[in-house]
């Protein structure tokens, strides 16, 4: 027999549920209800791989922006997972404790630096160096790549680590008393244990590189043109957003929200993906 | 809806002038607050006509539908083309400024510079100043799909300086020592050669409004067209506007 | 030639710690680079004045108010909303294919670009709900762009408050609504707020989503309704237009301390965390 109290709290509780999803409904329907007018004019064949963005002229084929966004997060995960991960294994099997007490801070703070200050160091630093010893204008889907790496980083490195340290100590002795070296052990017993979830943290981070946009606008040149090399100006989803949004109106606005809608799926595969990766133990 | 006083939003290239313009309104009329946001000049008459903005800014001329609404010019600016201080060409003919942006023309060395790529900056697809460059110089022809695109006169000024094959085009205001001007057939582009008409790259930074400005807004349209008005512009680097009045 | 196993162990080392050295040795570049520049820059004065003449002088005190309004008016909305969202989903359904479906969705919102949130709140509070440009346009797209993520960890946190507390709690005669504000939120307390805190951060440093919803007006806000500036979206312009580097960097250097500061708290927040025992 539940008092008028708890009924009281449980509707309160329900209410507030309610409303914060409901909110976050609105926005997916939002985006829906703008952007499927003109993916269902344009056909979802040619939206999805038309090569030519020009809304002035009705072209809003975002292929180009597809593989500007492909390719700069996979840049960024070739350079900077096998990054993160050895940080990681750092942080977990070899750091002295006084050592990881300081690095697994420092490394928390790299993930709070606004993006746009990510971008600026990019602009002033990588930009110049690939344009001076690698050729290109420097803004190039190899500058994105790089800040993107730099940028997973602590997403990567921290859950990566997490899921190393909940691993039983049980392998690691195990492994010792059969005479592995240590490395042998990682190598071969903790990793593949840790797989799921170093699995969701390489995601995570990929699904963070793809969201990336202002410090992406600021070292990637924002060409529409679809880009032949890693030296090439590109512009990704994202970008594609943000640069126009604020001009656009009519139909060049629900392209717009039409891209969101591609990026939405994305995410949602990205996700279930990872789900299912960590599920599987 | 409490409005916080006027309303000002559109071009990026108007608005540090409008912000300027401002600052001096107020510190002249404390009751009075004016906002100033940028968006770019398509927002800004876009922000006009819905009303969000009691002021739109924009750095191009009005088109077909536009044309109805309450518009005034609040001065003329210059657009420059630039490249790096360092680039040996110091003039270009209209034509060959179209080839580049075209992508006819894609290495330097084809106009008597050294072999090396152009790469060519623009602004992007709503901006007014890429609207007036596209209508001065373009024509019928469109900006390369390759060039880059930056999304401020500042960005695309900053871009040009540190790259020597870079070229991009800005206010004529904003033009400092860390780029250089071309002469295009043979003017120079500077503020003298826009107001005698011997250089033909300038537009109007227009003040776009739904209906006839009253009340506040009208007081400080009139400010910005004042003599007052006008010299401070005049000193930040525009040409003051042959069209004293409004519509 | 066989390479021993003592031999790839060195390699091993080597490549390890030499990443681990990359990664600070990053984070050391740009921090330092960023403090070198902007710290002799800040003053007194830097911290209490307007910027005047677009930014080229004066100081952000603007632009620091425009980033505390709207962090407060996001963190205001979305904590309750997310927290009773939380405890809705964990104390009072059973765990099954809804709560799965709202917990994907949550996840999948969460991993949603901010630029999105920008373009939807552009949209949705600046023009159809005719906000304009405000501090409540920028804070409420904010709000429901941290949602998702206070959701989820409030949800974690809670979740993780061991069965026992609530099984003594009710042994003990208590009911729903004691159990809950009595035995799991004091427990939960710290994981919320570092989900709180998370949110705090992204508040703080998010440009896309606010330069769209609360404007970059430059001038001091008077109401809820007025146009803002934050820090990171002045930065943004100071930085792109040229108009006063050091008074960028001043910016960049102010907002690193300030997410030092946050990180800070919610380091010793997760340390109290922890040290309650889990």
């Amino acid at each position: 027999m539940k008092s008028l109290k708890e009924k009281i709290s449980e509707s309160v509780f329900l209410l507030i549920a309610l409303s914060a999803l409901s909110a976050l409904a609105l926005i997916t329907v939002f985006i829906f209800i703008e952007g499927v007018p003109i993916i269902a004019k344009v056909g979802v064949v040619n939206f999805v791989f038309g090569m030519k963005w020009a809304p002035s002229q009705g072209a809003f084929g975002i292929f180009p922006m597809i593989i500007g966004s492909v390719s700069v997060t996979l840049g960024a995960a070739v350079l900077g997972v096998p990054v993160a991960l050895c940080c990681s294994i750092f942080l977990a099997e070899f750091a002295p404790a006084t050592l990881s007490n300081l690095v697994r801070p420092a490394i928390q703070l790299l993930a709070g630096i606004p993006s746009v200050v990510y971008g600026f160091w990019g602009l002033v630093f990588i930009v110049p160096a690939i344009r001076n010893y690698l050729g290109g204008p420097g803004l190039s889907i190899l500058a994105g790549s790089v800040i993107l790496a730099i940028m997973i980083l602590p997403t990567v490195i921290s859950i990566s680590e997490v899921s190393l340290l909940a691993l039983p100590r049980l392998y690691k002795e195990g492994a010792f008393a059969l005479g592995a070296t240590h490395w042998q052990t990682i190598r071969s017993v903790l990793m593949p244990a840790a797989k799921s979830g170093i699995v969701a943290a390489i995601i995570l981070g990929i699904g963070r590189a793809i969201g990336e946009t202002m410090a992406v606008i600021m070292v990637l040149g924002n060409a529409v043109a679809l880009p032949q090399s890693i030296l090439d100006p590109a512009r990704t989803l994202t970008t594609n957003i943000g640069i126009e949004m604020g001009y656009a109106s009519g139909e060049h606005q629900e392209a717009l929200f039409a891209t969101g809608i591609v990026l939405l799926i994305i995410i949602m595969i990205l996700n279930a993906i990872a789900q299912y990766a960590a599920r599987r133990r | 809806m409490p409005k916080a006083g006027i309303i000002v939003a559109g071009s990026t290239s108007v608005q540090p002038f409008a912000e300027v313009l401002a600052e001096e309104y107020m510190t002249l009329h404390p009751d009075v607050t004016i906002d100033i946001q940028g968006g770019g000049s398509a927002a800004g008459i876009m922000a006009a006509q819905s009303g969000i903005a009691d002021i739109g800014m924009s750095s191009r001329e009005l088109e077909g539908g536009e044309k109805s609404l309450w518009y005034v010019e609040i001065a003329r600016d210059g657009l420059a083309v630039i490249v790096h201080p360092s680039n040996p060409i110091g003039n270009l003919s209209l034509n060959q400024v179209r080839d580049i942006y075209a992508a006819t023309v894609s290495n330097w060395s084809l106009l008597g510079g050294p072999r090396s790529q152009i790469h060519v900056i623009t602004r992007e697809d709503g901006s007014g100043t890429r609207a007036a460059f596209e209508s001065l110089v373009m024509g019928k022809a469109e900006i390369t799909p390759r060039a880059i695109v930056q999304d401020s006169n500042g960005a695309v000024r900053q871009l040009v300086a540190d790259d020597p094959n870079a070229i991009g085009f800005i206010s004529l205001g904003l033009v400092n020592e860390t780029v250089k001007a071309l002469e295009l057939g043979g003017v120079a582009a500077t503020r003298e050669n826009v107001i005698n008409g011997s250089y033909g790259l300038s537009r109007p930074f227009l003040f776009i409004a739904r209906s006839q400005p009253t009340g506040q807004t009208k007081q400080f349209i009139d400010f910005t067209l004042s003599a007052e008005g006008q010299k401070l512009l005049a000193t930040e680097g525009l040409i003051p506007s042959s069209d004293g009045t409004g519509k | 030639m066989r390479v021993s196993a003592r031999s790839t162990q060195m390699i091993a080392k080597i490549v390890i710690w030499s990443a681990a050295l990359l990664v600070i040795v990053l984070l050391l570049a740009i921090m330092i680079y960023i403090l070198l520049k902007g710290v002799p820059t800040l003053n007194w004065q830097f911290l209490s004045e307007i910027p005047r003449d677009m930014g080229r002088s004066g100081g952000i005190l603007s632009t620091v108010v425009g980033t505390l309004l709207v962090t407060a008016v996001a963190i205001v909305v979305a904590t309750p909303l997310g927290v009773g969202t939380a405890f809705y989903l964990t104390e009072y359904t059973r765990e099954g294919r809804v709560t799965r479906i709202i917990r994907f969705s949550a996840e999948s919102l969460a991993g949603i670009p901010s630029i999105v949130y920008g373009l939807f709140g552009f949209i949705f509070f600046v023009i159809y709900l005719k906000l304009g440009w405000s501090i409540l346009s920028g804070g409420l797209t904010l709000a429901v762009m941290i949602l998702p993520t206070i959701i989820r960890t409030s949800e974690e946190a809670i979740r993780t408050v061991p069965s026992l507390y609530r099984e003594v709690s009710f042994s003990l005669g208590g009911t729903k609504w004691q159990t809950i504000t009595r035995a799991v939120i004091p427990s939960a307390l710290p994981g919320i707020a570092i989900g709180i805190i998370l949110g705090i951060g992204r508040c703080v440093a998010e440009t896309a989503a606010v330069i769209l919803t609360a404007g970059s007006a430059l001038r001091m806000p008077i109401s809820l309704f007025s146009p803002a500036r934050t820090m990171a979206v002045h930065f943004y312009i100071l930085a792109r237009e040229g108009i006063s580097m050091e008074r960028a960097y001043g910016t960049a250097a102010i907002l690193i301390i300030l997410i030092l500061l946050v990180n800070v708290v919610a380091n010793m927040l997760v340390n109290r965390f922890v040290a309650r025992g889990r």
